[in-house]
């Protein structure tokens, strides 16, 4: 029913005007697992839509191979690869109403007529828009329009399922409850999902791999467990949890210079709760600014020429000066130079 | 103040509005106003259809409007079946040399009718078509400016959609007739207001490829009458001139909005 998706070595270079051309994948290597959701995530530009396409057909790879399952399909035609794709914009078909959006990849694939009409209901029933099908896209709201999207995007039964950003266009609040669902309904369909964003809580709540791009080319991939526990570079380290990070005071962690410290706003402790141990960080701050985001509160701690972050309790009493304590094993190292992780 | 520049605007809209409309009123009343009447310029003192018969009996009315008939529908039906997928190739196809076409079909569109007309003339008078309904169709099949503009439209739709219709199976083909064209329907409307109405006034080019009555359209049958005539026959000339511009006034009235869309693209065409 489902396959795993291999990307090897995948390079891509557009060719600009006047022979100047830019190199926007670079040695992207990768596998979705079967069944499995994957997320791309990274920076705007960084070429998630290029490598997303480029799975789908849609455009050409420079260098390297795709694979689904045991085929490679690196020059098969973007229909035969039994893949499927929803799009940031939804890409309906303006002129058709619902329910023919959804049936026309099954009328293209030849399927006849009754049975498509009840593929197509089933698609619509999972995505709650059969009481719409009868409307043209113009008429639905931003998420009923993406619910068409991914309809027929399922209407194939496809082995895998591309998401280029599906819900970058909709409000927060029917973001969350769409995040729910697309993981709901891939559980329940089975199919391998690669899933673009640029979300980073879309990411960590979403996905069972996450593969986070730089600049076209894979600054790490893991577990979404993983990649936020161990980092390998400053870059991922800043870009998921928005990681503290500043030069290492020699005196107090015995790193030497070059080395880049890290520590997550939340594993600072107030100092007068927790006993000192050796290897700690200690710092000492006056608070410059406070953020309450409910239960907990930023506090941006100035020690010396560094602005620390520390998230605490929001009972916590505030202090203009304040001593926070992070536990030796929530300490990153990080070479500053070129932003890799050093074992501790 | 503002009152006064209020009725200074309105007045100056008003006086407007009767240069255009006067003319078309003038026509209006004296094709139902005996000629004898117009000279004396008692408009409708005694209304009356005379006009109307007397043009009726001297011109071959039926053959007029089933030609005009004719070319228009010709012309529309056979412009979509070229410039509908030249603009879609151009706009969404890539091919070698399709920089090219694009620059070449930006030429044509500066070159006007006027200059290729002798040309056009002298061939179809090698290959025996003058004096035919062909004549009048074939030289504004495939115009420039209707590739043009249908490309234009096609650039705008979403490109998404296009990326959506491969990956569900659909070939060009597929892609031009069930997607393309449904999404592009008030262009397509456009064009055709624009193409029937010119080709439904067009005396230019038919004064150049016709001499007689027989694959004569409406224009050329009123100036054709109007010269055959006395030069004095007032009335009968306005009821034709009225004849001539009746069944558009009618389609204008039951499709204004496609009309005024259509229209504008003739101010754009030049
Ligand atoms: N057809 C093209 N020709 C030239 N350059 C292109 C083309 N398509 C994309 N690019 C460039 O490739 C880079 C990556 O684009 P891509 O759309 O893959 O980014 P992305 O990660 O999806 O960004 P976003 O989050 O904004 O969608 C960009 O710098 C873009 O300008
Ligand atoms: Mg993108």
């Amino acid at each position: 029913m489902s396959a795993p998706v291999h990307i090897r070595a995948v390079e891509k270079t557009f060719e600009g005007a006047k022979r100047a051309s830019t190199r926007i994948l670079n040695e992207v290597t990768l596998t979705a697992p079967a069944g499995q959701i994957t997320t791309i995530l990274g920076e705007s530009g960084c070429g998630k839509t290029t490598l997303l396409r480029i799975v789908a057909g849609l455009e050409s790879a420079t260098g390297g191979s795709v694979h689904i399952g045991e085929r490679d399909v690196t020059s098969v035609h973007p229909s035969r690869r039994g893949v499927a794709m929803v799009f940031q914009n939804y890409g309906l078909y303006p002129a058709k109403t619902v329910g023919k959006n959804i049936e026309f990849p099954l009328k293209m694939a030849g399927v006849p007529i009754a049975q498509r009409h009840t593929r197509s209901l089933a698609a619509a029933r999972l995505l709650h828009i059969d009481h719409v099908m009868d409307r043209l896209p113009a008429q639905l709201s931003g998420g009923q329009r993406q619910r068409v999207g991914i309809a027929r995007a399922l209407a194939r039964d496809p082995e895998i399922l591309l998401m280029d950003e599906p819900l970058s266009n909709l409000d927060a609040q029917l973001r969350i409850e769409m995040r729910a669902e697309l993981v709901a309904m891939q559980r329940r369909i089975g199919s391998t999902m690669l899933y673009v964003t640029h979300d980073q809580t879309e990411a960590m709540t979403m996905s069972d791999r996450v593969v986070v791009m730089r600049g076209g080319h894979i600054e790490q991939q893991g577990t979404p467990e993983e990649v936020f526990r161990v980092p390998e570079t400053t870059y991922v380290a800043a870009f998921l949890g928005n990681m503290n990070l500043a030069p290492a005071p020699a005196s107090e962690t015995g790193a030497g210079a070059g080395i880049t410290l890290g520590v997550r706003p939340e594993h600072f402790l107030p100092a007068d709760r927790v006993a000192a141990e050796p290897g700690d960080l200690r710092i000492e701050g006056r608070v410059e600014f406070a953020e309450l985001l409910g239960t907990d509160r930023i506090l941006h701690l100035r020690a010396g020429n560094t602005l620390w972050r520390a998230r605490v309790d929001a009972a916590l009493p505030l202090h203009e000066e304040i001593t926070m304590v992070a536990r030796a094993a929530n300490l990153h190292r990080f070479d500053t130079e070129s932003g890799v992780r050093v074992a501790a | 103040m503002r009152v006064l520049g209020q009725i200074v605007r309105h007045l100056l809209l008003a006086l407007g509005g009767v240069y255009m409309l006067a003319p078309i009123i003038l026509m209006l009343a004296s094709a139902f106003t005996p000629t004898a009447d117009i000279l004396a310029g008692r408009y409708l003192a005694h209304p009356t259809l005379e006009n109307f018969q007397t043009v009726a009996q001297q011109v071959p009315l039926g053959t007029y409007y089933l030609n005009s008939l004719i070319v228009c529908l010709a012309t529309f039906a056979l412009q979509l079946l070229v410039c509908v997928p030249a603009a879609f190739a151009m706009a969404r196809l890539r091919y070698r040399g399709r920089n090219i076409t694009v620059w070449l079909l930006g030429l044509l569109i500066l070159i006007p009718f006027q200059v290729l007309a002798i040309p056009i003339y002298l061939i179809f008078r090698q290959v025996g078509l003058i004096n035919t309904l062909p004549a009048l169709i074939l030289p504004f099949v495939g115009s420039a400016f209707a590739i043009f503009l249908l490309r234009q439209f096609f650039l705008a739709l979403p490109g998404s959609m296009f990326d959506a219709a491969t990956l569900d199976g659909a070939g060009t083909l597929a892609t031009l007739i069930q997607i393309v064209i449904p999404a592009s329907r008030p262009a397509l409307l456009s064009l055709g207001v624009f193409t029937i109405t010119s080709a439904w006034n067009a005396y230019f080019w038919p004064s150049f490829v016709l001499s007689d009555s027989s694959s004569a359209t409406i224009p050329f049958g009123v100036v054709q009458f109007i010269n055959s005539d006395a030069v004095t026959a007032y009335g009968p000339q306005m009821a034709m001139a009225t004849l001539s511009v009746l069944p558009l006034l009618i389609a204008f009235l039951f499709a204004q909005r496609q009309f005024i869309r259509g229209l504008a693209l003739a101010g754009q065409a030049g």
